[in-house]
Parts: C-alpha cells; sequence; structure tokens
C-alpha cells in the first residue's frame, strides 16, 4: 500500500467517525441526518479498501438512495419547521457517557489484545461470487430476505395508511 | 500498512457512537440514526473479517443481509413514527404512552 492510498484511508476513516459524531451530537435534527449522509459514504470507502466492491455499491445504493432518503422523509414529516431548532438530547447525556465510555473501552482493549487470526482473502471482483453463494449455500436466508421485504413493504403501507382511512 | 485493528477501531468508534445516540436521545428519528450506525458497525465488521481472518465470502454475504434487514426496519420505523406523529403531533419516544396504566 503506497502513502497515497494510506491518507485516503485514513482521510475515509476521519469522515466515518467524524459525521458519526455530528449524527448523535449535534442538536439540529436534519443536520444530523445529513451527516449521515457521510457516513454512509465514508463506510462506502472503507468498503473499496477491503476489496468488496459489490458492497461498497449496494451501500451507496442502498442507504444513501434509499434508506437516507427514508430518513430525511421523516425528519421532514414529523417535525416542524419552528421546532427544528429545539436540542433533540436528553437530561442524561452526561450521565450516559459514563457507561458507555466503559464500553468503548473494553472494546478497545479487546481489539488490540487479541491476536487475530490472519488469513487474508485476496480475490478480484466478488460480485459473481457473491451471486454464487447467493444461490447455493445462503439459497433459504436468501428466499426469506426476499419475503421479510415483502412483508415490511405491505406492513408499512398498511400502518402509513391506516388513519387516512379511518378519517 | 492499514490492517485488521484499524477497520476493528472505527467499527467499535461507530458502534459506541450509535448507542449513545439511541440512549441519549429524545426524537424517534434520532434514535433510528442511532440503529442505522450501530447495522453498518456490524456490517464493517464482517466485511473486515472477511477481508483479513477467515478468507471465505461468508461475511460478505452477511453484511448483505444487514443491508436487507436494514432497510425493511427503516421502512417500518417510518410508518410507525408517522402514526405516532399523528396521534400526539410530536415524535419524541417519551410522548408514547398510550399504553401506560
Amino acid at each position: 500500500m503506497n502513502i497515497l492510498g494510506e491518507i485516503v484511508f485514513w482521510v475515509f476513516v476521519l469522515l466515518t467517525i467524524g459525521s458519526s459524531m455530528v449524527v448523535v451530537f449535534h442538536s439540529r435534527i436534519i443536520y444530523s441526518a445529513f451527516a449521515l449522509l457521510f457516513t454512509f459514504f465514508g463506510i462506502a470507502g472503507l468498503y473499496v479498501f477491503l476489496a468488496a466492491d459489490f458492497l461498497a455499491a449496494s451501500q451507496v445504493l442502498i442507504y444513501v438512495g434509499g434508506i437516507l432518503t427514508l430518513i430525511i422523509f421523516g425528519v421532514f414529516m414529523t417535525t416542524k419547521i419552528t421546532t427544528l431548532s429545539i436540542p433533540q438530547l436528553t437530561h442524561h447525556r452526561y450521565i450516559a457517557l459514563i457507561p458507555i465510555g466503559l464500553v468503548f473501552y473494553a472494546l478497545v482493549h479487546m481489539i488490540f489484545k487479541t491476536s487475530w487470526p490472519v488469513n487474508v482473502l485476496d480475490v478480484g471482483p466478488t460480485t459473481q461470487m457473491l451471486g454464487q453463494l447467493l444461490l447455493t449455500k445462503y439459497l433459504v436466508p436468501f428466499e426469506l430476505a426476499s419475503v421479510l421485504l415483502l412483508a415490511a413493504l405491505v406492513g408499512a403501507m398498511r400502518l402509513a395508511r391506516m388513519f387516512r382511512e379511518a378519517d | 500498512m492499514h490492517c485488521l485493528d484499524s477497520y476493528l477501531f472505527v467499527s467499535a468508534a461507530m458502534f459506541v457512537l450509535g448507542l449513545l445516540a439511541v440512549v441519549t436521545r429524545k426524537n424517534a428519528v434520532s434514535i433510528l440514526m442511532g440503529i442505522e450506525l450501530m447495522l453498518n458497525a456490524g456490517a464493517l465488521n464482517f466485511v473486515a473479517f472477511s477481508r483479513f481472518s477467515t478468507a471465505n465470502l461468508d461475511g460478505h454475504v452477511a453484511a448483505l443481509f444487514i443491508l436487507i434487514i436494514a432497510a425493511a426496519e427503516a421502512a417500518v420505523a417510518l410508518a410507525i413514527f408517522l402514526n405516532l406523529y399523528r396521534l400526539k403531533a410530536t415524535s419524541e419516544v417519551d410522548k408514547a404512552n398510550l399504553l401506560r396504566g
């Protein structure tokens, strides 16, 4: 890995963690929603560094194109423009920092103390292999996932229209 | 050379930030964003281990399923938030106390 690759990698790391902090700590929810966009892009960049080309593309397509659009739509539907600037945090913010800091310490301690098995995967484009895995080894979870998506689609439409029909 | 540890560190930081959002935020949409952060952290872990540790593509498939679950969850969650907003004219989870005796 050359020096330019290192720089780009750490830029993606900083982008991901920095925008996650904006998501968590910014008092205006719409700024949080847009910071989530940069988090998802940072994760997609990290997927590229992990040689997961198909996942990077679907991360951008599904998270940025689908889920983030839904979230921003939800922000606009459930927040009055006049209340956008009201701080969204609770009073227990600083109490919560202590146990969550402990969790973070435990996780980081575990990550750097464990000697993980090293077994580097070096393949080319992953799309074909992923497709074969999804239709052989993971066929049943794949089909179940499509049933789940259909159920979520129908359920979400039913929930969203429940009161409109009653009116 | 960045290795497994750096990816695991990013993932741990994202997971903890998502947990903090879920615990401290009042707004339901903010809590959903925290859950999305945690799901992303888990998916990143799967892909990092798939690249550096297990040397097969099972982790990629797991990350793909996380993507599917996140999409389904976001759709249903936002439908619920819309109903909460119609009932209570707010999206704060503290106000969702219809079932309190």
